[in-house]
Formats: structure tokens, C-alpha cells, sequence
């Protein structure tokens, strides 16, 4: 009796999770009459504003994971190290962009730093396209430091500061030889979902109207019909590997119990 | 926690120049995150001369605004209902259903996916399963003869809104709630039957009240999260649906309201929703930690 129950709601759930799925990749084959074909995909690819924006999220991605990880790592490690009383504090900022909508955000973006503001970033590309990957290092925050802060924990930085210290390491040496290497894998976990953040993200790119992969495929959904589904079977494959890849490199940090 | 700063405290009180180590990670904080939040909320509070006004907030209370705050209101409970239900179900399936061990590992991976897969491409794969052509609006229609548009069913609606949201909302309820499952001690129970306790009774007056305030904290945040959603509804929608999120991108992209104040005010509005909701989950939370330990 009970065990009907339970897989009834197994079944219910995978039935749900699963006909999307299905939906968009039957639909992405579609595109030629009669017959499946990987025609969708083609034009897709052969976009050139396809490969423009994916091109143009793929970097937003990878500088928004190093800007996040110059700026998450040492900040964690500090204040681990030497101000753990300011630790719930920070703790909250970081969980504040799960609690403000990212379209909040980025409208105070463009109220304050407006071409008559004092610091006119959306005024130029570049400074626009910086605007954008800060407003993601934002959206991932949570994530990352979460992420760098647990793994923080399962080494003993103040020991191995003191180690390197007497054996006469500066700080960057610290940061960047023995307490990075350290957290890698937790870094790599917040890295991948950075980027699974920032290449659908559509909303803040939207806004300041900037070419990514977001709007692009807003765009293409309004105007077309099979192409949409292909993008969106692409855009789980890629979700899909981030998470997997921090499936896997998370394995590697098994082998360290961890430590209060 | 507080073991790792003894060993590193300076051995003499010298000026505190330790907090200098956190200062890019507030200057950044503050410059954009804070201060364009704080920049929307003075906003809502001020005419266009810069003046203190009620105006604003006033203005929020006319039929239209109020019915997009009242749709995205109910489209949020009940996709975070439905989402908490449905997840639960599921989530208990597993922990206690008897189903085979396996099946854990990859529900848990899964959801982890479902829950990050929000946004343009959801709304795409609903569109190509529930739309107009989807596969199974076809599929009822040519074996079932059953046509969901004549029975009410628009994708581009309430409930189509609220059956996709339920893509991310019930991974994200699965994600929080198994770890709470696990927490139930298989003595509780036991203590429960040795005194002469139904299965009904043991979950009505052990299981349920401890997790309960894990149960509502979690739906506030799975609230939250439905009510931020901007991108799914764009995308499904276009603007056929007057939500607060499409309102007030529509706002930001071109002033429909005709007053720039207004649109702080419809953020803010959001901030406040948003806040409330996760205010009490991090309230409940910190019950149920109590006891789940």
C-alpha cells in the first residue's frame, strides 16, 4: 500500500520532469517535414548572431568567475583568518541577491551610474559591459562565497598561515600558493555555477542592452519556432554539464573530512 | 569556528589595520549592490524635484498595479504550494517510500539541474510541450480527442505559468526538504509505535510539527523565488500577462507608467514582498534547526 504511494509520486514527478524535456528536443528535430532532422541545430549554429552572443556571455562568464574568485578567496580567507566575529555579517550581504530581484538591481544600475552620474559606466560599451559582469559577479555571489567559505573550512588556514609565514611567504604568495590550491575544488564548484548563471542569464543583459545569450534567444523565441527548442535543449546540455562537473570535481574532496 | 583566529592574533594591540582586508569586498558591495538598492528605495520616496513624497507608494494602489501585484501574488503561492506538496511527496517517496537506494543519487543531481533550469529556455521547452503545437496538446487532441484550449488550459495564463514555475520550484523544494527528512530519527518513531501510535498519528504529532517550520520557510522561499522570476515570464508571455516583474521591465525599458518615480515604487514594492518572504524564512529556519540537527 504505502510502497503505491510512493513510487505513484516517483512516477507522477518524472513524468512531469521528463515531457518537457522530451517536448523540446522532439520539437528541436522537427524543423523538416515528415522526418526528424538536426536542421534546427544547423541554423542555430550558422547564426552568426548565435555564435556573436554566445561568444559574448562565454567571456562575461569567465570574467565574471575571475573577478568573483579575486574578490570572494581573499575576502573569506580574511575574514576566517583575522575578523571571524564580522563572519554573520558578511554571511548575510552575500544572501542578500537571492532576497533583492536581480531587476531591481540592475534598474538602481541604471539610475546610478547613468551618463550624467559621477561614475558614467553605462555612458560606454566597455564600461557597460563592465556594469554587466560586476551585476553578475553580484548574481553569483551567494553561490561563490557559500561555496569558498565551506571549503575554507576544511583546512586549518590559520596553521598553514603560520607555516608560510615563518618560512617567509608574503601574502600573495599565501593566497595564491597555498590557500587557493587548497580550496580549489570549492572554487571550481562556485566557477561552474557561475557560468551556469551567467549564459542564460536574461534579465540584467536586457536591460543595458547588452548582445547576449539571454536576449538572444528572447529574441529568436518571439520570431521563430523550431530554433527556440534547439536552444533550449542546448542550453540544459550546458546547465547540465556545469552541475555535472561539480558532481565531479567534488568527488576529489571526499577524501578530506571535514572540520569545524 | 572561533578556533581558527587564536593562533593569528597579533601579539601586541597595534591600530586595528586588519579591517582594511575586507574593505574591496565592501567598497564592491556597497557600490553595487547597496547603494543601487538604497538608490530605489529613496527613489520611491521622493517627487522628481527630490522632495519627500508619499506619492509613490499612493500611486501604487490603482486598479492595474494592483492587479499585477495581485496575479504575481497568486501565481508565487500557488507554484510555491504546489511546489512544496509535490516535492514533498516526491522527497518522502524516497526517504521513507521503500523505493530502491538508487534512485536517491540521481533525483538529488537532477533537481539540482531542474532548479538551475529557469529562465528563456524553460519557457521554451513548455512552450514545445503544453503550447499551441506542444507535443502533448497534440498528443491528447489526435488520441484522446481532448483539447486543452477548449477546456480552459492557456499556457499564457495563470495556471500555465504556475505549471511551469512548478520546474524549478519542486527541485528546489526536494533539494531543501530531504536533508529535514533525513533529520526525523528512526527512534521518534519507534518511541511513537512502542506507545501504541497509528503511522497516521506518529506523522500528525511527531513528524509534522517538527517539520513545520522547515515546511513554511521553505515555502516563503520558494515564494520569493516565484515572485522574481523575470525571464520565464517574458519569454512565455511576452507582455500578454500583467505581472509585477513584466511591468516593471517594461517600465525600466520605456516608462509605460508615465512617471520614472512610479517605477521605483513598483521596486520597491518588490523588495518588500521579497524581503518578507525571506524574513520568515530565515526565522523558521532557525526553529527548525532546533531540531534538526
Amino acid at each position: 500500500m504505502k510502497k503505491i504511494w510512493a513510487w505513484g509520486a516517483l512516477v507522477f514527478g518524472l513524468l512531469y520532469f521528463t515531457l518537457p524535456l522530451i517536448g523540446m528536443t522532439n520539437f528541436s528535430l522537427k524543423m523538416r517535414r515528415g522526418e526528424y532532422s538536426f536542421d534546427a541545430y544547423g541554423k542555430v549554429f550558422s547564426d552568426p548572431r548565435f555564435q556573436e552572443t554566445f561568444t559574448y556571455s562565454i567571456m562575461q562568464a569567465l570574467f565574471t568567475i575571475l573577478f568573483g574568485v579575486l574578490l570572494v578567496v581573499p575576502t573569506a580567507y580574511w575574514v576566517r583568518l583575522k575578523l571571524p566575529r564580522l563572519r554573520p555579517y558578511i554571511e548575510f550581504i552575500t544572501l542578500l541577491p537571492l532576497v533583492i530581484p536581480a531587476i531591481v538591481i540592475v534598474f538602481g544600475y541604471i539610475r546610478l551610474y547613468n551618463t550624467s552620474s559621477w561614475l558614467p559606466l553605462t555612458g560606454s560599451i566597455f564600461g557597460t559591459n563592465v556594469l554587466l559582469m560586476f551585476g553578475y559577479a553580484i548574481l553569483a555571489l551567494p553561490y561563490m562565497y557559500r561555496a569558498v567559505d565551506t571549503g575554507l573550512r576544511t583546512i586549518d588556514i590559520a596553521t598553514l598561515t603560520e607555516a608560510a609565514q615563518s618560512l617567509g611567504a608574503g601574502w600573495a604568495t599565501i593566497l595564491g600558493r597555498i590557500i587557493l590550491p587548497n580550496v580549489l575544488v570549492a572554487v571550481l564548484s562556485g566557477a561552474f555555477l557561475t557560468f551556469a548563471i551567467v549564459i542564460g542569464e536574461f534579465t540584467m543583459a536586457a536591460l543595458l542592452n547588452r548582445p547576449a545569450f539571454g536576449p538572444y534567444m528572447q529574441l529568436l523565441g518571439a520570431n521563430r519556432a523550431y530554433e527556440p527548442a534547439a536552444l533550449a535543449v542546448i542550453a540544459f546540455g550546458i546547465t547540465w554539464g556545469c552541475l555535472g562537473l561539480i558532481q565531479l570535481v567534488s568527488r576529489f574532496q571526499k577524501s578530506a573530512p571535514p572540520k569545524a | 569556528m572561533s578556533s581558527a583566529h587564536t593562533g593569528a592574533r597579533p601579539p601586541a594591540r597595534r591600530l586595528p589595520l586588519h579591517w582594511l582586508g575586507v574593505l574591496p569586498f565592501a567598497a564592491f558591495v556597497l557600490l553595487f549592490l547597496i547603494l543601487p538598492t538604497m538608490k530605489i528605495v529613496v527613489g520611491a520616496f521622493q517627487t522628481p524635484e527630490g522632495g519627500f513624497t508619499f506619492d509613490n507608494i499612493i500611486g501604487l494602489f490603482t486598479p492595474s498595479i494592483l492587479s499585477a501585484y495581485w496575479i504575481s501574488i497568486k501565481i508565487s503561492i500557488a507554484s510555491a504550494l504546489l511546489g512544496c506538496l509535490i516535492g514533498f511527496a516526491i522527497a518522502s517517496a524516497v526517504v521513507f517510500g521503500g523505493l530502491p537506494k538508487w534512485i536517491r543519487g540521481p533525483l538529488l543531481t537532477f533537481s539540482g539541474v531542474a532548479s538551475n533550469f529557469a529562465g528563456v529556455p524553460l519557457a521554451f521547452a513548455f512552450l514545445a510541450t503544453l503550447g499551441p503545437v506542444g507535443i502533448l496538446t497534440v498528443f491528447l487532441r489526435s488520441n484522446f480527442g481532448l483539447d486543452l484550449r477548449l477546456l480552459g488550459f492557456n499556457l499564457l495564463s495563470f495556471w500555465g505559468l504556475t505549471v511551469t514555475y512548478l520546474f524549478f520550484q519542486i527541485p528546489l523544494m526536494i533539494l531543501i526538504i530531504t536533508p529535514a527528512l533525513d533529520g526525523l530519527k528512526r527512534e521518534w518513531r519507534e518511541a511513537a509505535e512502542i506507545l501504541g501510535a497509528t503511522g497516521l498519528q506518529y506523522w500528525r504529532m511527531v513528524a509534522f510539527p517538527i517539520l513545520l517550520p522547515s515546511l513554511l520557510g521553505t515555502l516563503a522561499l520558494l515564494f520569493a523565488n516565484a515572485f522574481g522570476a523575470v525571464a520565464t515570464a517574458i519569454a512565455l508571455t511576452g507582455s500578454s500577462l500583467s505581472i509585477v516583474p513584466i511591468l516593471l521591465f517594461a517600465q525600466i525599458r520605456g516608462d509605460v507608467l508615465g512617471n520614472p518615480h512610479l517605477g521605483y515604487a513598483l521596486a520597491f514594492g518588490m523588495i518588500v514582498v521579497t524581503g518578507i518572504a525571506n524574513a520568515i524564512y530565515i526565522w523558521l529556519r532557525a526553529r527548525s534547526e532546533r531540531w534538526l540537527k
